[in-house]
């Protein structure tokens, strides 16, 4: 197949960037990641730079590849990683426009990489359970409703890779903060701390820069895991919640 | 060096740190000989933990915890990508929750005979004793993990084993409980013990008097070389197996931080130990930049099968059921499509070595899902593995629930590394190695879903005691300037040079010529011939690459290419120690399977006389014979017999 790729080239967080064209020619069978290695050992073998882009298990698991592929994060394919997303699935002959996420909280780094930090703050600011090690009780000594586990695994699923906020247009990583939330917040291991984990969250969330969310549904479009937009709907009801009755740190 | 004297040999190793006394006992006796640290003196203690994994996720978040200063490194952008969150299968226990007649014994009894007799005793007991541990920790952090309507924990089999010992969250296990060591380790940033960063990566040891002090890394972000120093540095890095090139490990993993500790004095153990994953997806062209594992829980329920007859092309769904060779079931009638991962890979390879195999280049074996969807239906079918059968789907174009999968065996996950004692050091005083980066534990293979139970174990419960007895008995002093400027100055030294070459050959084209030698050589069936054969092509491979490697761009910024070609430099160094591994070990162990050294039905022969030991290889410089060290090892408890499955 033959395509041309309109690729976003930034040299640094201060170059202003440019799209570029590249054409290039590649299996049906190879992944996009793939025809991107094919274009770098090109351009490698021709002394220029290779395009930066993130990446590393390439199974749709790790959260670490991104891209906005014709305005779609993640591209075309539902419910698909860009890893995971194959040439087949494009018309042959194509231009395709590869851009990085955009978004305030995420910062380019160099060309098709940003910097995704922002999120592992929001979990610092309390997606977790405090369970210091050694001191669990018996995993058995806590039964969790099969219906309860079912959808703290869905909320679980989410891989951190920041689509949601990509596709947002506010740039809000609500999905993402509401997936943690959700996921704790079943569990009755999750349920001492869920009010303060909530506005912990949300706290560090604004802080950071990310925009407020309007239910515009993109994020659980754009989602390769396919996060429901419900578990906004259970974030917000716990700040409710929290503002009401709650934590007092709140 | 020579063909004729690839290696020396130098004096044994003993382990001397495990207790004596019966074997369930010795753990219990060294957590209580091991010296504390005090509360207030663990503050002035700093360890420094490359790698985020579940080993050294788990180990930063409970060191943290328990009040030391801890300094984390990894090369991803977030703790949350360490390729442990691929793993998808699951992770034993000896909870005997099904009361099938698991116990601890019998976890301990399947893990040493699984590994072909090549891992020690008194540390595969401990990882059987704390598994039950394991599941309570990551249970209390809200790993959800799969459920009975009860509300109690529901459990699977993997290869190798008779009982239903595994825990599991869907096809996601990996990715659960990672994110429960990421969430811990998170916290405890929060707090203000862990101090954490991403996109580093370790380039080298710092050195003081032979005793590990700390590390120089570099900002991959800004080019930027700095040093930590510490009491004490922990490898959490992770496998080696991309030496190959197409493996089923993430782009990103490597063996720098362990081979550059190598290089002070690490001895390396069980290099050419290497497990060949029966259920991947086959490659599909030369575009391939890595091979993606189906989990081996698939083989519950699908069923192995090839034509009867070679070159048999039709369509799976023309061929009758007597036309069909279901040949792990026929050969192995008691354990069938379960056998360990070297029995099942071997096995394929030879039926498409007969001409039977099938898709692309006969290059895979069916593993099929129409009996399974006919006796549990496809709806018990889908809620069982409807992700993997998504991802099988993507990647190949077909549809598992109409035709059977085709998969092949791939290279997945590595048993050798640093050599580590019981208290999980290294031969370099201060430097201790968890996770896969050490050699321990899983002998020449290892069980389905023991990965990470050893990840955790060692991360949540060995080090965090051992370490203290370390730190309680030593006291450093400051690290001399000098020290620190000799290890920063290796690292610019070669990072410069990488960039000076500009040669006429691009990082990768070397590193995909490495793994085809590799798998060709030092692959799924290895022999004299072929393996002297890449003792010479490996070495003469490496002295090509730094006469003649291009890598573009600079130092002082995000460089993929810079950071690959040193990566590379050091898989061709390793590369050479497989080999001479792997030719040394003249027997069959595992997933080392010398053609030489088989019965006459085609199985794996050990030679207990000869090779009942780990080889800790100690680095004798660039091109000079490493220096072999043997350590015995004893069987008290699980006596060596011939590991059959039939």
């Amino acid at each position: 197949m033959k395509f041309t790729l309109r690729i976003w080239r930034q040299r640094g967080p201060r170059d202003r960037g440019r799209l570029v064209d590249y054409p290039i020619e590649i299996s049906p069978d190879a992944s996009f990641l793939e025809m991107l290695d094919v274009l770098n050992e090109r351009l490698a073998g021709a002394g220029d730079e290779p395009i930066a882009f993130d990446h590393d298990c390439r199974e749709g698991i790790c959260g670490m590849c991104s891209l906005v592929i014709d305005g779609t994060p993640h591209g075309p394919e539902q419910a698909t990683t860009t890893c995971q997303l194959h040439m087949r699935k494009f018309a042959d002959g194509r231009t395709i426009t590869v851009e990085p996420w955009r978004a305030k909280a995420f910062p380019v780094v160099k060309d098709l990489v940003v910097d995704r930090s922002a999120f592992d703050r929001i979990i610092r600011a309390g997606g977790y359970i405090t369970a210091p090690t050694g001191t669990a009780p018996e995993a058995h000594s806590i039964p969790v409703p099969k219906p309860d586990a079912d959808l703290a695994f869905q909320a679980a699923e989410c891989i951190g890779c920041g689509a949601c906020v990509a596709a947002c247009p506010n740039g809000s990583a609500m999905l993402f903060t509401a997936a943690k939330a959700t996921h704790l917040g079943l569990l009755p291991q999750g349920a001492p701390e869920r009010y303060s984990r909530a506005v912990g969250m949300i706290a560090a969330h604004d802080e950071l820069g990310f925009g407020g969310c309007t239910n515009t549904g993109e994020c659980t479009a754009a989602c390769p895991k396919e996060i429901p937009q419900d578990v906004i709907g259970r974030l917000n009801k716990d700040l409710l919640r929290a503002a009401r009755h709650h934590d007092p740190g709140a | 060096m020579t063909v004729h004297n690839p290696y020396l040999v130098g004096a044994p190793l003993a382990d001397t740190k495990a207790p004596a006394g019966p074997i369930e006992n010795r753990w219990t006796t060294r957590k209580f000989e091991a010296r504390l640290v005090n509360p207030a003196n663990k503050r002035k203690k700093t360890i420094i933990v490359v790698g985020t994994g579940l080993a050294g996720g788990s180990a930063a978040a409970t060191l943290g915890e328990q009040g030391y200063r801890v300094i984390q490194f990894c090369f991803q952008d977030s703790p949350r990508r360490a390729h442990s969150i691929a793993a998808q299968g699951g992770i034993n226990a000896a909870k005997n929750y099904r009361n099938d007649g698991d116990s601890v014994y019998r976890l301990f009894y399947d893990t040493v005979k699984g590994g072909d007799y090549r891992a020690r005793e008194s540390n595969v007991h401990r990882l059987a004793e704390i598994s039950t541990q394991i599941i309570d920790q990551c249970v209390a952090q809200g790993v959800p993990f799969a459920r009975e309507y009860g509300g109690l924990l529901d459990n699977r089999s993997f290869g190798g084993t008779q009982v239903s010992r595994t825990f599991y969250a869907r096809g996601q296990t990996g990715q659960q409980l990672l994110l429960g060591a990421y969430q811990a380790l998170m916290r405890q940033v929060g707090a203000g013990t862990v101090e954490l960063h991403a996109r580093h990566e370790m380039l080298d040891l710092i050195m003081v008097d032979g005793v590990a002090r700390g590390v120089v890394v570099r900002d991959l972000v800004t080019g930027a070389i700095g040093s930590h120093t510490a009491d004490a540095v922990v490898l959490a890095t992770g496998g080696y197996a991309n030496v190959y090139f197409l493996s089923t490990n993430a782009m990103g993993s490597n063996v720098t931080a362990a081979w550059r500790a190598h290089r002070h004095g690490a001895y390396f153990g069980n290099p050419c130990f290497t497990q060949i994953h029966p259920t991947c997806i086959p490659p599909s062209g030369d575009h391939q930049s890595k091979l993606t594992l189906m989990s081996e829980s698939l083989r519950n329920d699908g069923r192995v099968w090839v034509p009867e007859r070679a070159g048999d092309d039709r369509p799976p769904g023309d061929i009758p059921e007597h036309e069909r060779d279901y040949f792990l079931e026929r050969r192995y009638p008691a354990f069938g499509n379960l056998v360990p991962r070297d029995i099942a890979s071997r096995a394929a390879k030879n039926v498409c070595d007969e001409g039977r195999g099938v898709g692309p280049g006969g290059l895979g074996v069916y593993l099929d899902f129409a009996e399974a969807m006919t006796r549990l239906g496809p709806d018990v079918v889908k809620a069982k593995y409807a992700n993997l059968f998504t991802m099988y789907e993507r990647i190949t174009g077909e549809n598992p629930y109409r035709v059977p999968m085709r998969i092949y065996p791939a290279v997945h996950y590595t048993m050798g590394g640093l050599w580590v004692d019981y208290d999980l050091q290294s031969t370099v005083p201060g430097l201790f190695v968890i996770g896969e980066a050490n050699f321990s534990d899983h002998g020449a293979n290892r069980l389905g879903a023991s990965a990470l139970m050893q990840g955790l174990a060692d991360g949540y419960f060995v080090l965090p005691t051992t370490i203290g007895d370390y730190l309680a008995r030593t006291s450093a002093g400051e690290v001399p300037a000098t020290a620190i400027e000799e290890a920063e100055n290796r690292v610019t030294a070669t990072i410069d040079r990488l960039l000076s070459i500009r040669g006429d050959r691009t990082v990768d084209s070397f590193h995909r010529r490495l793994g085809h030698l590799m798998w060709e050589y030092c692959g799924m069936e290895r022999t004299a011939e072929g393996l002297r054969k890449a003792a010479e092509l490996v070495p003469a491979l490496r002295a090509e690459f730094w006469s003649r490697v291009d890598v573009p761009g600079s130092g002082t910024d995000l460089n993929q290419s810079l950071e690959r070609a040193g990566r590379v430099a050091d898989f061709l160094e390793l590369a050479e120690l497989m080999v001479i591994d792997a030719l040394h070990r003249a027997e069959s162990a595992g997933g080392h399977f010398r053609a030489e050294s088989q019965t006459a039905d085609g199985e794996a022969e050990r030679d207990d006389e000869n090779f009942a030991y780990v080889a800790a290889w100690e680095w004798n410089g660039p091109d000079r014979p490493p220096i072999l060290h043997p350590e015995a090892l004893e069987f008290e408890y699980a006596h060596p017999s011939t590991r059959s499955y039939k």
